[in-house]
């Protein structure tokens, strides 16, 4: 490990390190906490959960994001569920399951110490959610109900719907805006961050600006605590939320803080295919409906060719002409093994010619089979002897109604056609991104006083982040592990006075971030932001997507430079930096994502092996599964910027002591 | 299937707060009929910045529905003309060739106008602060399965934390009354055994913050709930008003 990396991981045994932490970790008393300001940038999971729970303990708290209101944010919109160990179903699991499955899910890219205390914790959310109100979804004798995700054989998801972040979210928004009330917490909505200020080698503050007015603000903090999410969009269409950037990561990368695995990337198997040119983003379908929907294509040829011609119809094509590639490939999962290997493998079949619908890039996500078996319980339910087929059907589709709802009907919405009656059509997608800015035990970066929450650090999944996950990272981050180990750096601030913001530190920040809005208003060239992030997210999902090799890379990387350049003498971003301006908005973050993309594919070019989502064509087995290189790759790539774009790689070696490490098989 | 339209948009343009505001008139050509409604107007925005014109500002984020940012009001109807649809959900399969398309702000008091087509509801997260919680601190619960609660009752509540506090219920309304958006939350805490020691406080607190920030009184008319992109009940009013006559009967007692 370089000396730039201390990952400050407790001693003791696995199952003891977090108690006996948290237990010794040192205390600032009450009286002080008052005169402690932190900073939050972010109010998804992580960013109102941490918000909300600091308030409480006494801390001076200010919250930004870029939304109207921090309800807003992108942590709304995700749909399937929640992981915890409860074990409420007797199946078997427990935390050292949850850890375990992980660990394993993360192809052992991840650190045992930090994932053994989210699944420690997990437990702790779910009852902290239920007690705020949060209404999940409940059996008949009014106890939590459970549904599987992807990567494991137990059912310890807890879900509200399709809808697991609104709830979620709006529950950890309700702690957040009460502290508001109280004075605790100021809200800045509508603000950005733009850069982090340093001093003495100390994160100090933010800049901040007004979105609404333009202004550029200044902000001190004795700690400042980044919970800004992923940066999917580097790749221009995604499922995230237009507005998820990587701006505020990206500030603080290039004042310091090490950017670890950027090329770890999810692609979500089952999202609406792309439509045409005009598509601004692409839509998940939860994960969730893997529970009851079969992937298939035709095993026939001339059957896919059909149906892309629109000759035939996917409910002509017989049962023994399917091909249910999943349950034939990895018969022990089936439809439920983790994202990584459902998204390669949707792509095999549709590289091979086996696609369904007109660009050959789509694959059925079926419910036939689960209505009519649910249609067959309700029978039985209800007393029907001889129900007739219709009755069944009818019924099964009141039982995936009940279940799915919101999502078929988003299905229908966008594509115009009523999934329960036809197939869905599913094609895989970018969605998350396990990298982020490195942190240590702490979640603190290699900053003193920075800290990265939720999906913007890279702590807790490895190469692959397991469905149903995030949520219990954002809010355990939030909710249960920074409320205490805050206290490790904050204990030793407590004689620090707030530092003036006319500090040339914060002059300088300021200085810098204005000189980049003029210099983006003032070049006036032919081409929209949306141009270039368009070309720069073409080049990032062809290159740097589901199949990365050493000659796309290096090409990715001569083009992402070529485009950068252009885009600095020839992006037009109309209107003034005085007003609302969007496409001023815009043109900041698409700035930020040209520099990152060529950084992930740096990182995915020095990376010689495949694991989770990061496949080299270069290095698979026999049957195309991903082929890692524990003896030379087991570690943390965290990369520390130098001026220009130049970068220097530093490893945190992976140590398992806990878990023997084994070719993933879900065979 | 897909097809391609020719759109006549007449669309609000105001610079700021203070500015009064008036209607443009645009073209858009070859609008397929796969694209949202958004899309649409990442379309005329592109054509705007080509043209050297101010592209239209509006909010937006999730584009799936779901995270109450999108707030266009079309054709007089706020998220347009599909019933329980956001306009980001709104596809221009609704749309025919030809037609004029007029997309105004939510028009509310409460709502001021920032420029164009975004509005600043932060009078929404104002009544949240005033009570629109449930007071617990963290790590203060107990296990989650310690108090069985009826289904019925986690659906209903359910159904009614389903809102978006996107405003169309506000726009709808020609009072500009937010009970339909004010019950839901109360309605959502009422239903649930955790909400019932803030009962009271919480539906005259709110209610009292509703009618600070200048939200109207509700004649029941309903729209609020016709137009609302999540279908939130008017049963939440009706029990909304319940418990705030409830509550103040509680307080004379006292
Ligand atoms: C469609 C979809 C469905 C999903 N479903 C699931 C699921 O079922 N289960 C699961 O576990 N995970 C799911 N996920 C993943 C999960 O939703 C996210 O990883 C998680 O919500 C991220 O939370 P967060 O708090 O880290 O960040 P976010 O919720 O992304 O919040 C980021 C915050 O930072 C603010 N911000 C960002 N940059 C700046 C800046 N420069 N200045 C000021 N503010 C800024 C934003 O305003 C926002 O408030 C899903 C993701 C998607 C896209
Ligand atoms: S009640 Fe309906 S219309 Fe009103 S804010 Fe909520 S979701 Fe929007
Ligand atoms: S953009 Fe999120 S609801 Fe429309």
């Amino acid at each position: 490990m370089t000396s730039k990396l201390n990952s400050k991981i407790p001693e003791g045994n696995l199952e003891q390190k977090w108690t006996k932490y948290r237990s010794t970790v040192p205390l600032v008393n009450p009286a002080n906490k008052r005169s402690l300001e932190i900073i939050i940038v972010g109010s998804g999971l992580a960013g109102a959960s941490a918000a909300a729970s600091l308030a409480e303990l006494g801390y001076k708290v200010k919250v930004f994001c870029f939304q109207d209101s921090a309800r807003r944010a992108h942590s709304i919109a995700a749909q399937g569920g929640i992981n915890a160990a409860k074990n409420y179903q007797n199946d078997g699991d427990s935390t050292y399951r949850l850890f375990y499955d992980t660990i394993k899910g993360g192809d052992y890219r991840s650190r045992e110490a930090n994932v053994y205390r989210l699944a420690e914790v997990s437990t702790n959310i779910i009852d902290q959610s239920v007690a705020s109100g949060v209404p999940f979804a409940r059996e008949y004798g009014g106890l939590l109900s459970n549904r599987s995700f992807g990567g494991t054989q137990v059912q310890r998801t807890f879900y509200a719907a399709g809808q697991t972040g609104q709830q979620l979210l709006l529950g950890a928004y309700s702690g957040l805006q009460r502290q508001v009330g109280t004075g605790n917490v100021k809200m800045y909505a509508r603000h950005e961050m733009l850069d982090v200020v340093t001093i003495d080698g100390k994160c100090r503050g933010i800049i901040a600006r007004d979105l609404t007015n333009g202004k550029l603000e200044r902000h001190f903090g004795h700690a400042v605590l980044l919970c800004t999410g992923g940066y999917g969009n580097v790749f221009f269409l995604s499922t995230n939320a237009m507005g998820s950037n990587v701006t505020a990561a990206w500030k603080a990368h290039k004042k310091g803080a090490m950017f670890a695995n950027p090329c770890f990337t999810q692609i979500h198997p089952t999202c609406i295919p792309v439509s045409g040119d005009h598509q601004s983003k692409l839509t998940l379908m939860s994960e969730s409906l893997r529970n009851d929907g079969r992937i298939w294509v035709p095993a026939k040829k001339e059957d896919a060719l059909a149906l892309r011609e629109g000759r035939i119809k996917p409910n002509d094509i017989r049962e023994e002409d399917r091909d249910y590639y999943l349950e034939r490939r990895y018969p022990a999962f089936g439809n439920l093994v983790p994202r990584d290997v459902a998204s390669r493998a949707a792509k095999e079949r549709c590289d091979a010619g086996y696609g369904v619908n007109k660009t050959g890039e789509a694959v059925y996500l079926d419910f036939a089979f689960n209505t009519i078996r649910y249609g067959k319980i309700e029978a039985n339910k209800k007393g029907i002897n001889n129900p007739t087929d219709e009755q069944i059907v009818a019924m099964g589709k009141a039982v995936v109604k009940e279940k799915y709802g919101n999502l078929f009907d988003m299905y229908e919405q966008i594509t115009g056609v009523n999934p329960y009656d036809q197939p869905m059509m599913i094609y895989p997608a970018v969605h998350y991104t396990m990298g982020g800015l490195w942190v240590d035990y702490n979640l603190m970066t290699n900053i003193p006083g920075l800290y990265a929450l939720g999906e913007a650090n890279f702590s807790d999944h490895g190469a692959n982040r397991l469905g149903a996950s995030a949520l219990m990272q954002g809010l355990a981050d939030g909710y249960f592990v920074i409320p205490y180990t805050i206290g490790a750096y904050l204990s030793n601030e407590i004689m620090t006075k707030a530092i003036s913001t006319d500090h040339e530190a914060f002059v300088e920040a300021e200085k810098n971030v204005q000189g980049t809005i003029d210099r983006l208003l003032s070049i006036k060239g032919t081409k929209t932001v949306d141009y270039y992030h368009k070309k720069l997210g073409l080049i990032i999902w062809n290159q740097c997507g589901m199949a990365r090799s050493e000659a796309g890379l290096k090409e990715a990387i001569a083009n992402v430079q070529a485009l950068r350049e252009e885009f600095w003498s020839n992006v037009k971003v109309p209107g003034d930096a005085n007003s609302l301006n969007p496409e001023l908005e815009k043109a900041g973050r698409v700035a930020d994502f040209l520099e990152l993309g060529e950084l992930m594919c740096k990182d995915a070019l020095d990376r010689e092996e495949s694991c989770g989502g990061h496949f080299r064509e270069e290095h698979q087995t026999e049957e195309g599964e991903a082929l890692r290189n524990d003896e030379d790759y087991k570690y943390v790539a965290a990369w520390e910027y130098f001026a220009g774009t130049n970068w220097e790689l530093h490893k945190e070696e992976l140590i398992y002591d806990n878990i023997k490490i084994a070719q993933r098989s879900y065979k | 299937m897909e097809k391609n339209l020719n759109l006549n948009l007449k669309v609000w343009r105001q610079k700021n707060a203070d500015d009064k505001g008036k209607f443009e008139e645009y073209k858009v050509n070859d609008i397929s009929t796969d694209m949202s409604f958004l899309e649409m107007f990442d379309v005329l925005n592109s054509q705007l910045i080509t043209e050297d014109k101010d592209p239209i500002a509006f909010d937006h984020d999730c584009r799936e529905g779901i995270c109450g940012s999108c707030s266009m009001h079309i054709n007089g109807r706020p998220h347009g003309p599909k019933h329980a649809v956001t306009t980001c959900q709104l596809h221009m399969r609704s749309f025919n060739d030809g037609d004029t398309i007029v997309v105004e702000p939510w028009r509310a008091a409460p709502f001021p106008v920032i420029k164009d087509l975004v509005v600043n509801r932060s009078a929404f997260d104002r009544i949240i602060s005033a009570g629109g919680f449930i007071s617990i601190n963290t790590g203060n619960a107990q296990d989650a399965n310690a108090i069985p609660i009826p289904k019925d009752d986690a659906d209903e509540a359910f159904a009614a934390a389903a809102c978006i506090g996107c405003g169309a219920c506000v726009a709808a309304c020609k009072n500009a009354s937010a009970m339909l958006f004010v019950s839901a939350k109360v309605s959502q805490f009422a239903l649930l055994p955790q909400g019932q020691p803030e009962r009271h406080q919480r539906v005259s607190e709110m209610v009292a913050q509703m009618d600070l920030e200048g939200f109207g009184a509700c004649t029941n008319t309903g729209a609020c709930s016709a137009e609302c992109p999540k279908g939130i009940s008017l049963t939440h009013i009706a029990r909304m008003n319940r418990d705030y006559i409830a509550a103040s009967f509680a307080a004379n007692e006292k």
